[in-house]
């Protein structure tokens, strides 16, 4: 009975899986294009490429990309700090509240968005603190946490603790250890953490819509766009924008791990 | 006679006293590590946990709309109003389908790509399943209204090949059909389906690969037929992967209220509550109620998760 070939029904079943998984993602390039502005006709009367124009001239798009860009980037940073931190801890050693620290991080991505945002609504109300620029980063530093320590804690386990050691013994300072030893065996698995924290925060509406208050990051305005639209195929163009912009730094982090046990992205 | 040289050598600054200390107590060194990413995470996130069970026994003054900061039971007797009751339900019932749904469509790319697929078609797959796992959830939400829309692909699809009564039929559903299918709650399910199918693929693909391929060998060696095979050996040993898989598909779900905003009908899910009540309406302590549901549904099913083996599979 056994062979190692796949029976067709289940190769058929398979590949059609990955095409209901990828073929929606290509329309949005499509309708960027239409001609067609007041709805989702298909296929499209005719193709241009204005709206590429009309988008770069839309004054309220700017301000939201620079704060996306913003957020993300102090998020980011706040949370490959924190994340290393905690990695570097947990992979070193066993401690009593071990598993519950390793709960604490993974929590505030296991729970649904929607608890973490009202919790900080929440808290933002209770403690009196008005909305601004650092309540969304506080939000997204925090779930950018566990992306950061996944990749992290991996490239911990890898490194043996022997060649740190031997840096200490051949009469390298704590900090030297730490520049010439250390850094260049994380540098790939942090950098690629970094990259897909980035890539989740400029993309995430879900928690932020809770701790924005008026301030538009560029998928807070691309929901404003969905719920009541002005000029369609304008939201493509930004479309494009925000998928390009969480896709490369996932494909880079990617080819920055493939070659070790870890890869980067397996634990969002 | 010279003096032989100390074995330890002598500090040379602040920076080897500090690494000798280290040394020596690796606890120090340990507590210096976490209190900084625990004092954020307890601050900012258990913090804000607090305050939203703290806010959920708070209650608001019907007439001023004032957040009345007294602890009450009132505000989460207003869930089981009938209508709220009903967002309540409906919503586990979403989720369930769509858990569902995800472990069925799952399973063969699993499959495929845990047993059949090597070398370059398992990079293929594991990035064919990373990318829509990662890309932006706007643009997927925003495609299947492109597709879903009544002038979109699938309905244009549907009249070149002839199949319209098909559609037409599903949304003459009662209770999940709607005007087209981006403004029925059948809509809404499928954008669930494949926004969160990836989070089903990979746990249960993990789970697939630890099959042993002797197992199944030997399976078939004591007369297995192909179908006993797959349901007394690799269904099994697959459920774990599922479940596991099953905790992000229904969790996800259930916190929701992008989707059912913009693919669906005006029937409300807990996430829709939660963002309408804290927003436009202002009733923050019905908000945090109606989110802290979410939290103990998913406490009892992390409990019964665990039971099953399911976190070995994660």
């Amino acid at each position: 009975m056994h062979s190692d070939r796949a029976p067709l029904s289940l190769k058929v079943a398979a590949g059609a899986g990955l095409l209901f998984l990828h073929l929606p993602i290509l329309l949005i390039f499509l309708y960027a294009f239409t001609t067609e502005e007041r709805s989702y006709q298909f296929p499209p009367p005719g193709l241009t490429l204005k709206w590429f124009a009309v988008a770069w001239d839309r004054p309220d798009i700017w301000p939201a990309l620079r704060l996306s860009l913003a957020v993300a980037a102090l998020a980011t940073l706040i949370a490959m700090v924190l994340g290393t931190l905690v990695a570097a801890a947990m992979a070193q050693s066993r401690f009593f509240g071990r598993d519950q620290i390793s709960l604490l991080i993974l929590l505030p991505i296991a729970l649904p968005g929607v608890i973490t945002g009202m919790s900080l609504r929440s808290a933002f109300s209770v403690l009196d603190i008005p909305f601004s620029t650092l309540t969304i980063v506080l939000g997204h530093a925090t779930f950018c946490i566990v992306i950061v320590y996944n990749n992290a804690v991996a490239r911990f386990r890898r490194l043996s603790g022997g060649i740190l050691e031997a840096s200490a013994d051949l009469g390298a300072t704590g900090f030297q250890t730490f520049r010439h030893v250390l850094l260049p065996n994380l540098g790939s698995a942090l950098l690629a953490g970094g990259m897909l924290a980035f890539a989740l925060s400029f993309d995430e509406v879900i928690v932020t819509t809770f701790t924005a208050g008026q301030q538009q990051t560029l998928p807070i305005w691309m929901l404003e766009e969905l719920v009541r639209p002005r000029q369609r195929p304008v939201t493509n163009v930004v479309a494009i924008v925000v998928f390009l912009a969480t896709v490369i730094p996932i494909l880079i982090g990617y080819s920055l791990t493939r070659h070790g046990s870890e890869t980067a992205g397996a634990g969002k | 006679m010279t003096v032989p040289a100390p074995a330890i050598l002598p500090a040379r600054g602040a920076g080897d006293r500090i690494g000798a200390l280290f040394w020596r107590h690796p606890r120090l060194l340990l507590a210096l590590l976490l209190a900084p990413p625990l004092a954020w995470l307890g601050v900012v996130y258990l913090g804000s946990l607090a305050a939203l069970l703290l806010q959920s026994f708070y209650s608001i003054d019907e007439f001023s709309g004032v957040i009345v900061r007294e602890f009450t039971l009132k505000t989460y007797g207003e869930l089981f109003r009938a209508q709220n009751l009903d967002i309540i339900l409906r919503t586990l019932a979403m989720s369930a389908a769509v858990t569902l749904a995800c472990a069925v469509i799952a399973f063969p790319i699993a499959y495929f790509a845990a047993r059949y697929a090597r070398g370059r078609w398992k990079a293929l797959f594991y990035l064919g399943v990373m990318l829509p796992l990662w890309s932006s959830y706007l643009v997927k939400v925003y495609a299947w209204k492109l597709i879903l829309a009544k002038e979109g692909i699938l309905g244009w699809a549907a009249e070149r090949t002839g199949t319209t009564f098909l559609i037409d039929a599903a949304l003459a559903l009662p209770g999940v059909g709607g005007n087209s299918l981006s403004t029925s709650l059948l809509g809404t399910f499928i954008v669930f389906v494949y926004v969160w199918l990836p989070y089903m693929i990979l746990p249960l693909q993990a789970a697939l690969e630890r099959v042993p391929l002797s197992m199944l060998e030997a399976a078939a060696d004591l007369g297995a037929s192909r179908a006993q095979v797959f349901r007394t050996v690799i269904l099994p040993l697959a459920l774990p992967g599922a479940i596991a898989g099953s905790i992000f598909t229904f969790s996800l779900t259930m916190g929701d209220y992008i989707i059912p905003q913009i693919v669906g009908t005006s029937a409300r899910f807990i996430g829709l509550a939660v963002y309408q009540l804290q927003g436009t309406a202002g009733n923050l302590p019905l908000a945090a109620a109606f989110a802290v549901v979410p939290i103990l549904v998913m406490l009892v099913y992390l409990t019964v998760a665990r039971r099953k083996g399911a976190f070995d599979a994660l």
